[in-house]
């Protein structure tokens, strides 16, 4: 019988023929963190060893609340900035780079056929690339340092195989709510998610990563689409090592089959306070809004700015929104400049913030009072995930976020576009 | 075996308002991780808290971050298992790696309520009230090995030592 990707990708790692359902242990080829880095490396200071095992293979990227926000988080920064320096860690990216997993595929790390795990919830983006890649918690990050090892239980594969064509105002972002309003937040609960069919490789790597993104919430495993030519020509240039990129055998094992026509699809959002209330936008249109977010590691990219851009020219912000854009990366960030996005959004009244995570997790940069509204392009609406309990968060893509923001009122993005 | 009082609650009880992402970057002790514990869930929560309680649940606890904290600052609540329909993976991951018992019972989640008084017996993988004793899947040796070292940390560290010798 043959095999999936995340049964072939394993499998190799571990020296041996596996399927889904047994448990390998392996030496992943990266291990990510972020600002939790810090607390990370106050567990692993209670191991007893002096050195990390590999410290070529961890990444560090500053993405969370940058530049820091107080002197606490000043001092997690400084404490993570002197253990990458005792320890000799190389791909260490401080608060000039971005978001991690903008930053890991932009700078050749996520590579078909790796097992990147990450302390991070949303690891999994790096499969939009054909790499195995999972979320993990600090304990366990702190361990993986000093044993260059972990253990992993090789998941079942739900595949999602999709057809047609985005129609105008349709994007990844409405597809992914879609998926998760229809089967709930625990769709793929411990499972692999493979992303198929005709219509897959159609998509951009920027629309991959950002339903790669989006299986986090889907609560898979990791989520991924085999690496075509289109993937490989998008890492020309970028990869920093050799790789052997995988893909499922046609005659692999799923334990499940969806299917989905992306000429159906109608723009989605996302109402508070879980991911899996979703309603079509017509459904909510007029609620009004306080704040936008358009940036995170879903939806921070070029096309995603594009998009927006393409809204707000020759329009301005209503007067009773704050509109708060995040530039994935410093990569994106110039990408952006360059192309006139940045302009067209400043000129329409835009706030433009350092590349990180910004309020989307709630720690800094545009925290909301009780009774406040946001509709956010990021990928939880949780309550009081971006500040006051009281306050609500509505989750769309980068087009119903900048359509939301010119009219102040939860907008059908087909009606500017 | 250790005895307890039952705090309920629903499905899909996410990373955030069981540990608010106001405090994850901030390094806390676990006294201070336990005054927040399910402070955007249940504010009467951290207050009334006791040493050996379980925590109840639906379906996906702990779905959303990775953010260890959701298990550490229940577990410093005095929380010994939560009891759930089913748990989201890094959750379930983080919690064994903490030393802290995550159980499955529909039975359980179905009968029981806030304020009952309960005794787990980890061992023997039961439940027991008077409503009923219910049984839960008892942990792999592996996991409960884990579990009784107090953690991934201390059971690497001698792994470890153990590897130096």
């Amino acid at each position: 019988m043959g095999k999936t990707l995340t049964e072939k990708v394993l499998g190799r790692k571990a020296g041996r023929d596996v399927q889904a359902g047994e448990v390998v242990s392996v030496s992943p080829d990266y291990v990510l963190s972020h600002d939790n880095s810090a607390a990370i490396i106050k567990e692993f200071l209670k191991l007893g060893v002096k050195k990390v095992k590999a410290p070529e293979k961890i990444v560090i990227v500053l993405d969370h609340i940058v530049p820091a926000a107080d002197e606490k988080y000043a001092q997690n920064h400084k404490s993570i900035r002197e253990f990458v320096a005792a320890q000799g860690i190389p791909n260490f990216f401080d608060i000039n780079a971005g978001i991690c997993h903008q930053v890991l595929p932009e700078q050749g790390f996520a590579l078909p056929g790796l097992v990147i795990v990450g302390s991070d919830s949303h690891t999994p983006s790096y499969g939009a690339l054909g790499a195995f890649a999972t979320g993990i918690g600090r304990t366990e990050t702190a361990c993986t340092w000093a044993t260059d090892e972990i253990w992993l239980r090789v998941p079942e594969t739900m595949r999602i195989d999709l057809r047609g064509r985005f129609r105008r105002g349709v994007f990844a972002k409405d597809l992914s709510l879609k998926l998760i309003g229809d089967h709930g937040a625990e769709m793929a609960n411990y499972k692999a998610v493979e992303f198929a069919g005709p219509a897959a490789g159609d998509l951009s790597v920027g629309s991959r990563l950002t339903l790669a993104n989006m299986s986090a919430e889907m609560g898979a495993k990791n989520g991924y689409f085999a690496p075509d030519e289109k993937a490989l020509k998008w890492l020309e240039g970028r990869a920093r090592r050799p790789f052997s990129a995988v893909a499922s055998d046609p005659d692999a094992s799923y334990e499940s089959v969806l299917a989905y026509d992306l000429d159906a699809l109608e723009p989605q959002v996302a109402c508070p306070h879980t991911v899996d209330n979703v309603k079509p936008v017509s459904a909510v249109a007029g609620k009004p809004v306080n704040q936008v977010l358009i940036g995170t590691c879903t939806n921070g990219r070029l096309d995603d700015l594009e998009a927006a851009a393409a809204i707000f020219r020759g329009r301005k912000v209503h007067p009773a929104v704050r509109v708060l854009v995040i530039p994935a990366s410093w990569q994106v960030y110039r990408e952006a400049l360059a192309s006139g996005a940045l302009a067209a959004l400043v000129e329409a009244g835009c706030v433009i913030l350092n590349s990180g995570c910004g309020p989307c997790l709630g720690a800094h940069e545009g925290l909301m009072a009780a009774g406040e509204v946001c509709l956010s392009t990021s990928n939880r609406n949780f309550q009081g995930r971006m500040g006051h309990r009281d306050s609500e968060i509505y989750l769309a893509s980068p087009a119903t976020a900048a359509s939301t923001a010119v009219t102040g009122r939860i907008t059908d993005p087909r009606e500017f576009s | 075996m250790s005895h307890g009082t039952v705090w309920k609650y629903g499905d899909n009880v996410n990373t955030d308002v069981i540990f608010p992402g106001r405090y994850t970057y901030q390094i806390m002790t676990p006294e201070e991780m336990a005054k927040h514990a399910m402070e955007d869930l249940d504010p009467a929560f951290a207050k009334g808290v006791k040493p050996g309680d379980i925590v109840l649940a639906g379906k996906n606890f702990g779905c959303g971050s990775s953010r260890e904290q959701a298990a550490s600052s229940l577990k410093a609540a005095g929380v010994q298992a939560i009891v759930a329909r089913s748990f989201a993976r890094i959750y379930f991951r983080n919690a064994i790696n903490l030393g802290l018992a995550v159980l499955q019972s529909d039975e359980a989640v179905d009968a029981l309520e806030t304020g009952d008084p309960v005794d787990l017996d980890l061992a023997r993988g039961e439940i027991r009230s008077a409503k009923g004793t219910f049984r839960f899947l008892p942990l792999p040796p592996s996991v409960l090995g884990l579990i009784e070292a107090g953690g991934l940390i201390e059971y690497t560290r001698k792994k470890l030592e153990r590897e130096q010798e």
